[in-house]
């Protein structure tokens, strides 16, 4: 009972969201438009359970004295402030002027600037190693990223025309043939795995092996 | 001409004057009303009737929509702005378009101008439609797909069986968690940054049940940090029931899953966190990423861990490439569920996807050579919208 419930929520659901999205008739359209509203109503509700484990985590962590404790207050108190001043402005907490704005804006935008921000030397370390040439591969790659490289910047068509249009021609025809080639093959996995799914050949939940179902 | 020329100045004058109001008149009145076409809107859920036209030149400020039922009086509806050339008539309540009822329309010039209005249209009838017609091609794929798949699911259950291609990258979990055993440390698993409604998050979570089953056997701790708390939820259930199955619901505990946050990069300083001060043997990202993924594989790669990287989004994969030891990309990582379970059902389903797959490349081929000899059709109606 425990597998063959999940597994016919999870049948019926996935064959009409199949039906219902090649049938724009109201007899189906209406109550697939509804299920969409129920998705947001469930992510909405896991949200409790989420801030309860991060809650019940950190206290943990806090109460047990372990190690980096302290960092754990800050991320607590962090959360408990913004959630009081949220609560406190009510609908008005988006406002540009509130003081959950202020907040957002003063302290955690600037902080996930911060991380972005270390993408540049991170792309500096990798790029390091991946143009090193050890083999035919690592050669090829080299070779059209310092193409690339010279030919999106106005040095390139300075030295010669031909250095952008080789850019562009490496950018318009390998590069996009390869990477349709993975978008196609992805598409078919995609359809694959949501097929499984369906058909309950393939599950994430539940206890014992997935098999069986179809 | 010695009339007129008797007649004076002034009286050629008047006569030009009249002349000229006269060539207007005859202009005004012979002018043609252009045409406006009005049909139900195709492809939808009814109560829509779609208005094209095409404006004269020049084309008023603006337009006032008239809408009749067919043998009744004109009333307007709606005012346009003179540029459009096309309009949805849709509305809701009794003063929109119901389906089933047979209208009529007219555009009038707005200041007004006789001359600028619109023919009556045609006679439209608004309803829905059972199929969308732009997603038949779709269909058509997914049928196939369906067909194949059950011809291979009966061979499975026949007993044949098939070889597939060794995927490095699905091997090397093992044995990233075997290394991670051997040093005593644990394995950190990020399955993506997007929510549980994405299908590469929900392909991850598959996987994360095999790797949650191996971590279990081998008494390796497994750490889960998620950015969703739908995806917290699920991923807690999987790696719960994973160590079951293994019989070692004892080793499972509470804090292996997680949920961290759903900020981007407040995701990304908690788990680069977790790696700088756990430091894992093994970093296993296997998910949707986006600019988070170089961040991410670059603290993995700087603290020595064995890093597998998969997704399907395809302008991460270069970072995973350089950053990472192995990356399973595509539809390799779509795959990793079935090929890690190696249970027949599933092998059949990838082999499945291999003949549709080898299916749309013939497709592909024989729409670019009829494309070459000048006939676009077969590419024109694999189009998607």
């Amino acid at each position: 009972m425990k597998r063959q419930v999940p597994f016919l929520i999870t049948l019926l659901a996935g064959i009409f969201c199949l039906i219902g999205f090649f049938v724009p008739h109201p007899a189906i359209r209406t109550f697939y438009d509804e299920i969409q509203q129920w998705v947001i109503v469930i992510v909405g509700a896991t949200y409790v359970l989420g801030v309860a484990n991060l809650l019940r985590i950190n206290l943990k962590q806090v109460s047990g004295r372990e190690r980096d404790w302290p960092y754990k207050i800050v991320l607590l108190l962090g959360m408990v402030a913004m959630m009081i001043v949220g609560f406190t402005e009510g609908s008005h907490y988006l406002d540009p002027t509130s003081g959950f704005s202020w907040m957002y804006n003063t302290f955690y935008s600037a902080m996930s600037a911060t991380m972005f921000s270390l993408l540049a030397f991170f792309i500096a370390s990798a790029a390091f190693r991946a143009f090193r040439i050890r083999t035919l591969e690592a050669l090829l790659l080299a070779i059209a990223a310092f193409i690339l490289m010279i030919g999106r910047v106005p040095i390139g068509n300075a030295i010669h025309p031909f250095i952008p249009a080789a850019a562009d021609w490496l950018m318009e025809v390998p590069q996009n043939a390869a990477k349709r080639g993975i978008l196609i093959g992805a598409a078919i996995g995609v359809m694959a795995t949501g097929i499984r799914l369906i058909l309950g050949m393939e599950r994430a939940y539940g206890s014992s092996s997935g098999g069986g179902g179809a | 001409m010695p009339l007129i020329r008797s007649l004076g100045r002034a009286g050629r004058s008047a006569v030009a004057l009249a002349g000229a109001a006269l060539a207007l008149v005859v202009f005004a009145g012979f002018a043609a009303a252009f045409p406006l076409n009005a049909i139900n809107t195709p492809n939808d859920r009814g109560q829509s009737v779609t208005l094209t036209w095409t404006s004269p030149t020049p084309a008023p400020a603006h337009w006032i929509l008239l809408r009749r039922e067919r043998g009744g009086t004109f009333a307007p509806v709606d005012t346009l702005d003179g540029a459009m050339k096309t309009h949805t008539d849709e509305g809701e309540g009794a003063q929109g378009v119901q389906d089933g009822t047979t209208y009529e329309y007219r555009l009038i010039a707005d200041p007004p101008n006789p001359a600028l209005n619109s023919d009556i249209s045609a006679a439209a009838t608004p309803g829905p439609e059972w199929i969308d017609s732009t997603k038949v091609n779709v269909l058509v794929v997914t049928l196939l797909f369906f067909i194949v798949l059950f011809y291979f699911i009966n061979q499975a259950h026949r007993g044949v069986r098939w070889k597939f291609r060794t995927i490095p990258g699905l091997i090397a979990i093992e044995e990233a968690i075997g290394r991670a055993t051997e040093m005593g440390k644990g394995v950190l698993y990020i399955p993506g940054v997007q929510d549980i409604d994405d299908i590469q998050t929900i392909a991850s979570l598959i996987i994360l049940r095999n790797v949650a089953r191996t971590t279990a056997k081998y008494e390796t701790r497994l750490t889960v940090p998620t950015n969703a708390p739908a995806v917290y939820t699920v991923a807690d259930e999987v790696v719960k029931s994973a160590y079951q199955d293994v019989g070692r619901a004892d080793a499972y505990q509470s804090d292996q899953v997680r949920y961290v946050t759903s900020e981007q990069f407040a995701y990304v300083a908690s788990v680069n966190g977790m790696m700088l001060r756990e430091r894992p043997a093994a970093n296993l990202l296997l998910g949707a990423f986006f600019a988070e993924s170089l961040l991410l594989a670059e603290t993995g790669h700087a603290i020595g861990a064995i890093q597998i990287a998969g997704t399907a989004n395809v302008h991460q994969m270069p970072f995973f490439v350089v950053a990472c030891d192995y990356t399973l990309i595509g539809e390799e990582y779509y795959a990793a569920s079935a090929l890690l379970s190696n249970e027949p059902l599933l092998l059949g389903s990838l082999k499945s996807a291999d003949i549709v797959k080898l299916v749309l490349i013939v497709v592909i081929i024989i729409g670019c050579a009829m494309a070459t000899f000048g006939n676009p059709a077969l590419g024109l109606w694999f189009g998607t919208e």
